[in-house]
């Protein structure tokens, strides 16, 4: 199932599948190192529309709510992948 | 003499190869977008010169904000490259690489941080990267300067591959094979740090952590400070330089120009710090007596949250709130950098991305926040008072950042885009690099503020000997009578605010002013205008325009501050109470108000980076 960063939970792991945004929003997400195939974890995310951070490879990103919602991620366990939103 | 250019990941350690390389001092720390400017060194080896130069970091070479913009232009002029890599991130660092091997320059790879690469249990075959590459990779770990000696040796053999340009998804398939042929990851055990790595970005715990870290800054500025100041007040300055002036006040006959300028007027037949008004007295006792203690603790307690990396986690705390103000996380960096001197503030507001956030940045931080050297004054001068009435200042100028921040939000066309930012892993701040960048603030305090502060103090000497701020005084009284409540002597604070804040607030000390009026002094002196240094840079930063709206906004939010103070405080409303019942609004104003600037990201499907 896909879900966004948004959505999954802080620890859930999986593939991101899709970014829905414009060209610049790939582009920079890309240059970063973050595109579709690439693995990540969720390690947090703040309340109330607040940044989701994740860890990839060895970095972690912040990234705001505006652009959480459009990172699409194929989530690892199905049983866990229940859209949650707090930590 | 050829250009040899420090490229690479933001955060990867480049400014700290190029103060290895050539002994030139530059700031350093824990987090992405540090180096906003390019710094040039020289590097002399025995067979040539180069002329060294550190740029800011980027991840691409197709620029996505001003400072990756500068690293960019610098690549397209440079005679050979060096790539600082990160060895613990390999795969996102080779991005740039592979970009840069298609340039038309030689290019050598300083594979960095391989002592942390070690910990993680990342492993790189280096002879089969600088095959696969072909161009010479050195391994490195820049703070200790190892294998800095064999990236100088193999410069000469930097190769210029002008490697055929690739697309997107080609680019990463390509690094993915490469990566996966040299590069072989152990499984590790987080470490303690990298717990409480995870803990500061947790909500749950993060906000508690930021809320203790914030105050424990706070207690330590204002204690420390506080106490180092007395310190030289008490020994060096009422002691042993006291009576040196004293001699020299005779020696020049007590009395007479030369001795107004330097000595100033005895109070009593004795110097009186903070009133004589010489440059030698008050001038220096300012500068080193009072800003001096505050400043040295302030940059202190700054360079370990600099160099421990929590500044980008205390961004992701606020992120939610900054975003109310038309801002996003990261703009607490140059926020918190204000404290120390608006100008580098003005700087780092370069790392974001569009030219709203910048103003919004930039106006904010220079309205609100006030400097150290301007704090230290007002500490010393308000705080005598009782703590409720420093409180009041500071809560004011929390409500104008909020309030106003509200308002340019609301009122400016488009929106900003919420953050993307790499968070580093916490560091252990090395005590060396801690003392080395302290001293490097402190010397640039000393030789930046030095002509100001003591020129100040001359100007006003003579604005005050030849009549004209009392001319001014009595033309102004009006409105700062009227206005502010303040007696019309005090437009010399104003005039010399434009100067230097600092002096600008110890000129309030000879007009006798009471608590109400301090306050009243203190914000409007704070928020009507920057000093010059800083306005020079705000204008260079945000164009003349831009500047021109932005003082606009200045000049009104400070006199309706100071006007609503003199209506309110202690005639209607206490201190103490005042100050409780602005925090509380500013609190409560964004989450009742909400974000334009963000229903209009949401509603903007094709968003823009
Ligand atoms: N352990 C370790 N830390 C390093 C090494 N090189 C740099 N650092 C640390 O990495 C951090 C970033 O160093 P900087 O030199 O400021 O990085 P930069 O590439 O100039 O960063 P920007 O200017 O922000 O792009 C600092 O905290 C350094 O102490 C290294 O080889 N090993
Ligand atoms: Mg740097």
């Amino acid at each position: 199932m896909e879900f966004s960063l948004v959505e999954i939970k802080p620890g859930q792991t999986g593939v991101i599948s899709d970014i829905r945004g414009g060209s610049a929003l790939k582009t920079k997400l890309n240059q970063l190192g973050l595109r579709e195939g690439k693995r990540i974890k969720k390690i947090s995310s703040v309340f109330n529309r607040g940044p989701v951070t994740i860890s990839v490879d060895n970095y972690q990103v912040a990234v705001g709510y505006g652009k959480a919602i459009r990172i699409m991620v194929e989530v690892d366990e199905l049983e866990k992948a229940s859209p949650g939103r707090e930590s | 003499m050829r250009k040899l250019v420090l490229a690479g990941n933001p955060n990867v350690g480049k400014s700290v190869v190029f103060s290895q390389l050539t002994g030139s001092k530059v700031m350093i720390s824990n987090y992405a977008g540090t180096t906003v400017e390019f710094t040039k060194g020289l590097l002399t080896t025995e067979s040539e010169s180069f002329e060294v130069l550190d740029a800011p970091g980027t991840y691409s070479l197709e620029p996505t904000s001003k400072v990756e913009e500068v690293a960019s232009t610098l690549v397209d002029q440079a005679d050979i490259v060096i790539n600082v890599v990160d060895a613990t991130n390999l795969e996102r660092n080779l991005f740039l690489t592979t970009e840069l091997l298609e340039r038309d320059v030689p290019l050598i790879v300083a594979l960095n941080m391989i002592d942390e690469a070690g910990h993680k249990g990342v492993k790189i075959d280096v002879k089969k990267l600088e095959e696969l590459l072909g161009v010479p990779v050195i391994p490195t770990v820049a703070v200790s300067g190892e294998g800095l000696k064999e990236l100088i040796d193999y410069l000469p053999e930097a190769v210029n591959r002008k490697n055929k340009p690739l697309n997107i998804p080609d680019r990463w398939a390509y690094i993915g094979e490469l990566v996966g042929k040299v590069q072989e990851v152990v499984h590790r055990h987080h470490s303690w740090l990298e717990t409480l790595q995870d803990a500061s970005l947790r909500p749950s715990t993060g906000l508690p952590i930021a809320a203790l870290v914030l105050f424990i800054a706070f207690q330590l500025v204002i204690g420390l400070g506080e106490f180092l100041h007395e310190f030289m007040e008490d020994y060096i300055f009422e002691g042993f330089y006291e009576t040196l002036l004293l001699y020299l006040s005779e020696a020049l006959g007590s009395g007479g120009f030369l001795h107004d300028i330097l000595i100033g007027q005895l109070v009593d037949g004795a110097i009186d710090f903070e009133e004589s008004l010489g440059v030698l007295t008050t001038g220096v006792f300012v500068e080193l007596g009072v800003v001096l203690p505050f400043l040295a603790v302030f940059y202190m307690v700054l360079g370990f949250l600099e160099d421990s990396g929590y500044l980008p986690r205390l961004a992701v705390m606020v992120d939610r709130s900054m975003h109310r103000l038309g801002l996003h996380g990261y703009s607490i960096i140059p926020m918190v950098l204000g404290f120390g001197c608006n100008v580098p503030a003005a700087l780092a507001a370069r790392n974001l991305e569009s030219r709203r956030e910048r103003f919004i940045a930039c106006t904010l931080m220079s309205v609100a926040i006030p400097c150290m050297a301007q704090l230290a004054l007002i500490v010393g001068l308000v705080g005598r008072h009782g703590f409720e009435y420093l409180a009041v200042v500071f809560a004011s100028l929390f409500f104008i950042w909020v309030v106003l921040g509200l308002i340019i939000d609301r009122v400016m066309p488009g929106y900003t885009p919420s953050m993307i930012i790499e968070i580093p892993p916490y560091r252990i701040p090395s005590i060396k690099a801690q003392a080395k960048k302290l001293g490097m603030r402190i010397r640039g305090f000393l030789v930046h503020a030095t002509p100001y502060i003591l020129g100040g103090i001359l100007v006003v000497n003579i604005l005050y000997t030849l009549g004209i701020i009392h001319f001014l005084g009595v033309l102004f009284a009006p409105a700062v009578q009227g206005l502010l409540g303040l007696p019309g002597d005090a437009v010399s604070t104003l005039l010399i605010g434009f100067l230097r804040k600092d002096v600008a607030v110890a000129m309030m000390i000879p007009l006798g002013l009471d608590a109400r009026q301090l306050v009243i002094g203190a914000v409007v002196l704070a928020a009507y205008f920057p000093c010059a240094a800083t306005f020079t840079v705000l204008v260079k930063e945000m164009g003349v325009v831009d500047m021109a709206k932005s003082a606009v906004i200045m000049i009104v939010t400070a006199f309706s501050a100071g006007f609503i103070l003199n209506l309110l405080l202690d005639t209607l409303i206490p201190a103490a109470y005042l100050a409780a019942a602005l925090i509380a609004l500013s609190l409560i104003l964004p989450m009742v108000l909400g974000s334009t600037s963000d229903r209009r990201e949401l509603s903007d499907l094709d968003e823009t980076a």
